[in-house]
């Protein structure tokens, strides 16, 4: 049982570190800025949240089980709500330089 | 399956460091705030995996601080700096 486990935390943290990567390269790869953008939150949401959920099991106790959950959902409505940000600060134009 | 832990938060280290040449480069603010993002939520999966790896749950609360920076940081930017006309547009619709 505890093998099985461990060879899910593995094959989890594994994809996200992927994503991670995914989104690295994404990040100095891509053209123009909002496909930088769009490469960015995709890859890096989704490596968070496969690290998190890889984590999940080999937590000490039930409380930073939990808080490992609360850390995701704030990252994810704070990468939701900054990557909207940056997109509006994109097309209106910013401040000026 | 702490050594696992170890190497991927090394590995994750080395790619959130790598994104850093896009601050670097640019052109657009906007580049160099996505890889301020990108340290953030990088740092955050960092400091869970050490979290975990450790046994020291105290740690978590340095990846809930990171996440948070990270979107005050995107909230300052799209503010503009005080005094400019995209600060005042935004106040002043």
């Amino acid at each position: 049982m505890s093998l099985v486990v461990d060879i899910f935390s593995m094959a989890a943290i594994g994809a996200g570190v992927f994503f991670f990567l995914a989104g690295t390269v994404g990040l100095l790869r891509f053209p123009d800025t909002l496909t930088r953008l769009h490469a960015l939150t995709k890859a890096d949401n989704l490596g968070f949240g496969l690290i998190v959920l890889g984590l999940l099991p080999q937590s000490p106790d039930l409380a930073s089980g939990m808080k490992l959950v609360v850390v995701w959902i704030l990252v994810l409505l704070a990468a939701a709500s900054a990557s909207q940000l940056i997109a509006q600060f994109v097309t209106d134009g910013g401040p000026p330089a | 399956m702490v050594e696992f832990f170890y190497a991927a938060a090394a590995m994750l280290l080395l790619l959130t460091g790598l994104g850093l040449a896009r601050m670097l480069w640019g052109p657009a603010p906007a580049d160099r705030m996505m890889a301020a993002q990108l340290l953030g939520t990088g740092g955050g999966a960092i400091s869970l995996l050490i979290a975990t790896a450790s046994g020291i749950t105290a740690i978590i609360d340095v990846a809930l601080t990171l996440a948070l920076l990270a979107a005050f940081a995107a909230v300052a930017l799209s503010l503009g700096e005080p005094g400019t006309k995209q600060q005042d547009k935004g106040i002043n619709p």
